[in-house]
């Protein structure tokens, strides 16, 4: 992790994915262990289809919010371009956990801007340290796409300083105190994320 | 829409800063809390409307919320209004006399630079207000300090008679950090209303003398600057350069130099000059970071400490984040730096916040804020873009985003209520090539209320040659929906007052017959409406009446899909803008005639398409159909 031992995490997306989300559980449950976290939202303008990212950074001490380029720990790319965007802001030894699920802008639609042809190889080819699956498609066989979130989270899992097992009994808590039905299926998905990564 | 929930008096909680000043009020017995929402301030209101015992409200505009804490802060009590930097400016009318009056409650106001217009039509620094009112600024660097300098605010407004400014931004508007609140302090009882002419109405006579008493309390809170323990010096080895520093910059610096001295000003006007001067001997090089004008680094200039370095080596655009701040330091220092790493001060070369990353990734396409799927807005902007010969005055809100793809029918953009004013000078200010020129307005209905309403009321007074599209979607959009007097609810979501435009354009002296309400997925009605107001030569609203999208009654229908047979490719769809629809594939054909013809093959997202039948309306061929068994999740 980084030199002063603070973790940096970059969840990059789309408006509506659940950036914010995922951001917002990792959070939580760095402050269960006992770490001073510092999170940025992103408000407005992120409701209309615009790039959405979070930082997430937690240590002993955080002072900045912002994580500098290039010191990102753990890139979460819920969309391969999104995960391109922001993926020279990863530390050499970083990693990198993208979602295969491609969402093209209107303006791609429109025929104003190409999409990239291949963004997972891109960034291969660029060295860097990436796991790649189908989110979506992991999700829509659970039957809610909504569960794209927990999956990434479950891929994620294995890379951060505390156990696996703690960041799901988070996301399975927030489950239980307001949609119980959901629990279920959310540890589905967490336990596909994992396996996804190990693949990917 | 936040329902009241009790409330521990101390805990540790993971909140943003925009909490933590709703929390910090609320703690400091705050009664009366306002504001008009604007980004990034908009979180401050709606965490306070769901604290117990205190008045919140949405304000019409920022200027209403700033007199409403005024009239409660003279009641005796303590009053807090929000707003966004440009809000201010709209509120500085009643500012700029309220520093001479003072306060009986403690009067607060709490101010959002968007630093590195993530979401605003400039980027001004708040800063000056305190200049140009006389009154203190306080300026947080994270959570925790947004807490306990809020309520600290409010003890210095009553300690020094003066309202006092919160200076804020977005990087600590929305940022969650861990804060410990402290137990909450009851609400003033005291004297309540004193009824004091000499000082609360201001005319010459009585305002004249207020004037030295103004200028008094400045030179105070000087004196008191230069003890006050929220301008402290963080001791350093490393002296080669000291920073004199405020708001969230502080924590950059941290980041970037952990050995640098730094001298931190919390209370930021008026600025401890001594405290600086002094500062300014321990170290070898004096460097003011500032976001985002270099105010403070003019003034210790002023007090001599020329050798102070600020604009000249760091950007006068955007955050100081830690990769801005160090390769400006390294340079200064003469230490080598990769030559494109350095900011550049000119306002040209600034880099963008966050810095575009070099490839790969580079050359992407961006992903600009969209209008929403189903949006009412889709329509108008449907029609608007097939008007010929306009000119189209627009106003701040989502609208602003048809003067884009595909639509590009929005020609200016200013301010809130601009559209108004604006179309009518470009109806009295037209020369003879535009002789013709059709000149419409479009505004929505909050931005309507918050400024609107007086333009209006000049074109009609004038006889302004002007149609007006007035969009009512019964929300304030960008902001994420919240209620206003054209939604029928209040801050907490209770039912309240829901304002009838049609009779508001009548008693603003549109003509009613000059008046439509109109339903703007119904194309051809919305079309007829605007294409027969443009030929008249009168001041004619239309208004649209459908909710956005967002708000929770908004009725999604079934969703619609494309037939592949029946498309044709004609693309007509497109025109729409619904981000919903996607080319699949793309041919070039040649007529019989030997023109050569770009055709578009289409798909609709079934998952986000919520049916408002627009896009059918414009297909020929009748290829968009309703998605068969239908059931959403």
């Amino acid at each position: 992790m980084s030199d002063n031992s603070v973790t940096n995490i970059l969840v990059a997306g789309i408006g509506g994915q659940g950036v914010m989300t995922a951001a917002e559980v990792l959070s939580q449950t760095a402050l269960n262990q006992g770490y001073d976290v510092k999170k940025t939202e992103v408000a407005g303008m992120a409701q209309r289809g615009g790039v959405v990212t979070s930082h997430v950074r937690f240590g002993e001490r955080v002072l900045s919010p912002a994580i500098p380029p290039g010191e990102v720990d753990i890139l979460v790319g819920f969309e391969p371009a999104e995960a391109l965007r922001w993926c020279s802001h990863l530390r050499a030894d970083g990693v990198a956990m993208v979602s295969t699920t491609r969402q093209e802008p209107p303006v791609v639609s429109f025929g104003l801007y190409d999409y990239p042809e291949d963004p997972v190889g891109q960034m291969r080819k660029a060295g860097i340290d990436l796991h790649a699956f189908d989110a979506g498609a992991i999700a829509a066989a659970l039957g809610n796409l909504k569960l794209v979130n927990t999956v990434m989270l479950g891929a994620i899992s294995e890379y951060l300083p505390f156990s696996a097992d703690t960041l799901k009994n988070v996301i399975l808590d927030r489950f239980r105190q307001y949609k119980p039905k959901l629990v279920e299926i959310n540890e589905q998905a967490f336990e596909a994320g994992r396996k996804a990564q190990a693949a990917g | 829409m936040n329902a009241v929930n009790p409330l521990p008096s101390s805990e540790r909680l993971f909140i943003s800063g925009n909490e933590a000043v709703a929390r910090g009020a609320w703690g400091a017995g705050c009664k009366v809390m306002a504001a008009y929402p604007g980004t990034p301030s908009t979180e401050i209101l709606e965490y306070a409307s769901r604290l117990p015992e205190m008045y919140s409200e949405w304000s019409v505009n920022e200027k209403v919320s700033l007199e409403v804490a005024i009239g409660a802060s003279l009641a005796g009590s303590r009053a807090l209004c929000a707003m966004k930097h440009v809000g201010l400016n709209v509120a500085s009318d009643a500012l700029m006399t309220q520093t001479l009056i003072g306060v009986s409650g403690g009067l607060v106001i709490a101010v959002a630079d968007d630093v590195g217009l993530s979401s605003s039509q400039n980027e001004q620094d708040s800063r000056f207000w305190g200049r140009f009112a006389h009154v203190p600024v306080l300026e947080p660097a994270d959570a925790q300090e947004a807490y306990d300098m809020t309520r600290f605010a409010f003890d210095l407004s009553e300690q020094f008679d003066t309202p006092v400014i919160l200076r804020m931004t977005t990087r600590i508007c929305h940022v969650k950090g861990v804060v410990t609140t402290r137990e909450r302090r009851p609400f003033n009882s005291g004297v309540g209303f004193e009824k004091d002419p000499s000082r609360l109405v201001m005319t010459p006579t009585n305002a004249r003398p207020r004037i030295p008493l103004m200028f008094e309390r400045e030179k105070a809170l000087q004196r008191f600057s230069e003890s006050c323990e929220l301008n402290s010096i963080r001791e350093g080895s490393d002296k080669r350069v000291g920073f004199v520093t405020s708001g969230p910059v502080f924590m950059h610096l941290l980041e970037a130099f952990p050995d640098a001295p730094v001298l931190k000003l919390g209370l930021s006007y008026p600025p401890p000059m001594e405290t600086i001067r002094a500062f300014s001997q321990q170290v070898e090089a004096l460097v003011i970071a500032e976001e985002v004008e270099p105010i403070l680094e003019t003034e210790v200039k002023a007090a001599g400490m020329l050798q102070a370095h600020g604009k000249d080596i760091l950007p006068r655009i955007g955050e100081l984040a830690p990769h801005v701040l160090r390769p400006a330091i390294a340079a200064l220092l003469g230490e080598p730096v990769e030559a494109e790493a350095v900011p550049k001060p000119s306002l040209k070369d600034v880099p963008e916040v966050p810095v575009p990353p070099p490839a790969p990734g580079s050359s992407l396409f961006p992903r600009p804020p969209t209008m929403c799927v189903a949006c009412p807005h889709l329509g108008i902007y449907y029609c608007l873009s097939k008007i010929r010969n306009k000119a189209i005055s627009g106003d701040i809100g989502c609208y602003t985003l048809g003067a884009g793809h595909p639509w590009n029918a929005l020609d200016t953009t200013i301010c809130m209520g601009a559209s108004m004013g604006v179309a009518l000078g470009l109806d009295k200010g037209r020369t003879e090539v535009d002789k013709e020129q059709k000149v419409i307005a479009v505004i929505g209905d909050s931005t309507f209320m918050h400024m609107g309403l007086q333009g209006l009321l000049d074109i009609t007074y004038n006889r302004g040659n002007v149609t007006i599209l007035l969009l009512d979607n019964r929300a304030v959009g960008m902001t994420g929906g919240q209620d206003n007097p054209g939604s029928g609810r209040n801050i907490h979501g209770e039912e309240s007052l829901r304002i009838n435009f049609r009779t508001m354009c009548e008693a603003l002296g549109v003509k009613p017959e000059r008046i439509h309400e109109v339903n703007p997925y119904e194309l051809p009605t919305l079309f007829k409406a605007l294409r027969e107001e443009v030929k008249i030569n009168d001041t004619s609203v239309i208004i649209t009446n459908q909710p956005c999208v967002l708000v929770d009654f908004y009725a999604a229908k079934p969703p619609l899909t494309v037939d592949d047979d029946k498309c044709t490719g004609c693309k007509n769809c497109l025109d729409i803008g619904c981000p919903a629809i996607y080319v699949t594939r793309r041919e070039t054909v040649v007529k019989p005639n030997g023109k050569e013809k770009e055709l578009a093959f289409v798909r609709i997202e079934s998952g986000a398409c919520t049916g408002c039948d627009l896009c059918p309306k414009t297909c020929g061929p009748e290829a968009i159909i309703p998605v068969a068994n239908f059931i959403r999740q």
